[in-house]
């Protein structure tokens, strides 16, 4: 049986973190490159603010924090969708935490929940079926969010439905991918990022293969790295040695969980219920071709985007025109170069999408602060 | 008509609380007398006053608290327990000795009378703990669906015995200690709700703190400022003080105790221990040299043995609270915001 420690033992050694911010030190000296690193995943981030990583690091080497969040990514027109749907009659909404507290331009879902809707947040998607099977009157709407990483449970809650015929269930599908999302930041002329670290749970299920295009096309380093301190850490020393050494090739960090090929048996469960849509709108990014998917034909019936076409708004709504996002998303700008961070835009009140939620690099930054900097 | 033993065990066990125990007759008198007077039975509450006569001088703290826990009952104790500690604990804050006490319950038609009984049975011990009784209350039975099971409200009132602990008493130069592991009632809570299905040792730490108080203050130590870290947790006190006296507070984070299953609970969620809340936990200000010695004090007499200083007032950062690694770098603690939520990825 694991143990609950068994979790961050070992990750957080604090002689260990010190040992690498040296070591990383001594490797940057060696080069006058500037080390612009995007992390992708937004557990990054959390975990890159949460430590007060940045503060161990040379002036060199900079972060870029990516797109990686997919609460933050939902365009709000879509968060809308979640209400709507949460609106209609004899409906129960189910969805995963961080989308409750969400703002769509009519309101969280967490307000709606207080005005009567029945949204509930589960933390496995298969506990939808118990949802379903003890209310066979009503219609219960799985509003599935995530990259890579939550698809296979939105297959596998599919597939069971379908198993045990239990009709009651739809699917609204916001799973989007990672790859597209790095071409769309690097696709950029004025991109300054110069390498990569890959997520650390997508690559579970899709495996380090899906940054070898990255590697190739844009001749930056990929480092998929674990989520602990030491992980992230040693991952920067990693880059930092290849750049030192001229080379851009895609490493492995996360070796403990992560292979080449990946999960296949997930790879082919998702396969077999999703395609990949002609185009999805990432809030901040805009539209970006192929990045996000949708259910095959065969599975219509569950798709409540479909189905509740008529009722579901269409309209782009985009941010605040103040809001920096995109640009903080591309790496052209940081959290505190916008003028309404910490202002009019706060976890309470986001005004665009890295605010949103805990893996958003505005969310981190106004949370943990850069204490160094200020004091 | 024979009624068999296990018919009439069938028949009690199902008991439950109906529309007329809150009527204001005969089933409500029968509920008040045969399960509140019995068990918190003390002259005060039996001689049935429209209002408790009370004999106070001083400098008096009154306070309340509404509790609607769910589930009632979690490891570690039940939401009788909880609306005990947490007035007695409030009062307890303020160095003032809980003494008197009102209690209003809010039930659900249905509710099961053996559930309840516990639960009343369950104050009444921790009342034990105090000294402190209930001297007045009042009982509603509310519609099936109109209330949770069951809603307790506590209000305390008790003599202040040391006058200057304050929010706004924080001096720079003080050492802040927490007087045990943070985080065990928020996480045996969460553990105990639906979909988080987790099997756990873990217990909440919900306890009367004035036996410890009461040690600190007969040693008279000089305490500056005193919380129970509830609701918000160890971040909320720490920056609800830096804001109060506009001072800074500097915490090492290796300094604060968490127990394995806390720790390990907060990972596979996404939660900070720091956050979580606290039922039987008090954070101290005091000054620095005095630090060692209350925590001898708390070790001796109140079983704190994980009880440590982590970390002190500075004149830097005021209004601010700031968490330094075991690696050199810092970062703030703020406020814990929004529900707490599992993280999704």
């Amino acid at each position: 049986m694991i143990s609950l420690n068994d979790f961050y033992q070992g990750f957080r050694d604090p002689q260990t973190i010190r040992h690498l911010a040296q070591l990383i030190a001594q490797q940057a000296a060696k080069t006058t490159e500037q080390i612009n690193i995007m992390e992708v995943c937004g557990g990054h981030t959390h975990t890159i603010m949460k430590y007060g990583l940045l503060q161990l690091l040379p002036d060199n080497i900079h972060f870029i924090h990516g797109p990686g969040c997919p609460v933050c990514v939902m365009p709000k027109e879509r968060i809308d969708h979640a209400a709507t749907l949460a609106s209609q009659a004899d409906t129960i909404l189910v969805t995963l935490g961080d989308m409750i507290r969400v703002p769509g331009s009519m309101g969280s879902l967490a307000q709606f929940r207080a005005n009567g809707c029945d949204i509930r947040p589960i933390y496995d998607p298969l506990d939808t079926l118990k949802i379903a099977q003890d209310n066979p009157d009503k219609t219960v709407i799985f509003f599935a969010i995530g990259f890579e990483t939550s698809t296979p449970m939105t297959a596998a809650l599919l597939a069971q439905a379908e198993a045990l015929k239990i009709d009651n269930i739809l699917f609204h599908i916001n799973h989007v991918l990672v790859p597209p999302a790095i071409d769309a930041v690097m696709s950029d002329s004025r991109s300054k990022v110069n390498a990569f670290i890959g997520p650390a749970h997508v690559s579970v299920i899709s495996g380090a293969q899906i940054y070898q295009s990255t590697v190739d096309q844009y001749k930056t380093p990929v480092v998929v790295s674990g989520f602990e301190p030491v992980d992230v850490m040693e991952s920067i020393l990693r880059i930092t040695r290849q750049k030192v050494a001229g080379k851009a090739e895609l490493d492995n960090q996360y070796s403990r969980s992560v292979s080449y090929e990946g999960n296949i048996a997930a790879q082919q469960l998702v396969d077999k219920y999703f395609m990949v849509r002609d185009s999805f709108r990432w809030r901040g990014l805009g539209p970006i071709a192929k990045s996000a998917l949708t259910l095959r034909p065969e599975y219509h019936h569950r798709d409540a985007e479909r189905i509740y076409a008529k009722v579901l708004p269409t309209t782009e709504i985009d941010d605040h025109k103040a809001c920096m996002c995109g640009d903080i998303l591309r790496g052209l700008a940081n959290p505190k170069d916008c003028k309404v961070f910490g202002r009019g835009c706060s976890p309470q009140t986001p005004l665009g999408s890295c605010m949103v939620s805990s893996e958003g690099a505005c969310n981190a930054y106004y949370r943990y602060g850069e204490v160094n900097h200020d004091i | 008509m024979l009624i068999t033993a296990m018919e009439k065990l069938i028949m009690t066990s199902k008991k439950t609380i109906q529309l007329s125990h809150g009527g204001g007759g005969k089933e409500m008198d029968q509920l008040i007398h045969d399960l509140f007077f019995k068990a918190f039975d003390n002259p005060i509450l039996t001689s049935q006053e429209d209002a408790a006569k009370l004999n106070m001088c001083g400098h008096i703290a009154f306070t309340t608290d509404s509790f609607t826990v769910s589930p009632l009952f979690f490891a570690g104790g039940d939401i009788g327990k909880l609306a005990i500690a947490g007035t007695v604990n409030d009062l307890a804050m303020m160095a003032a000795q809980p003494e008197y006490l009102s209690c209003s319950f809010i039930i659900e038609e249905g509710f099961p009378l053996d559930d309840l009984t516990t639960i009343v049975n369950s104050m009444a011990a921790e009342l034990h703990k105090s000294g402190a009784r209930i001297v007045c209350g009042d009982t509603k039975v509310v519609p099936k669906g109109c209330a949770d099971g069951l809603f307790i409200n506590t209000s305390g009132v008790g003599r202040i015995l040391h006058p200057d602990i304050s929010v706004r008493n924080l001096q720079v130069g003080d050492a802040i200690i927490v007087s045990r592991d943070i985080g065990c009632h928020g996480a045996a809570i969460l553990m105990a709700r639906d979909g988080l299905t987790l099997e756990s040792e873990l217990r909440s730490d919900c306890d009367t703190l004035w036996p410890i108080i009461e040690q600190l203050l007969v040693a008279n130590i000089d305490i500056h400022a005193m919380r129970d870290a509830t609701r918000g947790g160890l971040s909320a006190v720490l920056n609800e003080w830096a804001k109060a006296s506009n001072i800074g507070i500097d915490v090492e984070e290796a300094s604060i105790p968490i127990c394995d299953e806390v720790k390990g609970l907060c990972e596979l969620f996404g939660f900070e221990p720091f956050d979580l809340a606290n039922e039987g936990t008090f954070i101290m200000a005091l000054p620095m040299d005095l630090a060692e010695g209350a925590i001898e004090v708390m070790q001796r007499y109140g079983h704190c043995e994980h009880a440590a200083i982590i970390g002190h007032v500075t004149e830097r950062h005021p209004g601010k609270v700031v968490l330094q690694t075991p690696w050199g770098s810092s970062r703030y603690l703020d406020l814990p915001q929004g529900e707490l939520l599992p993280r999704i990825c």
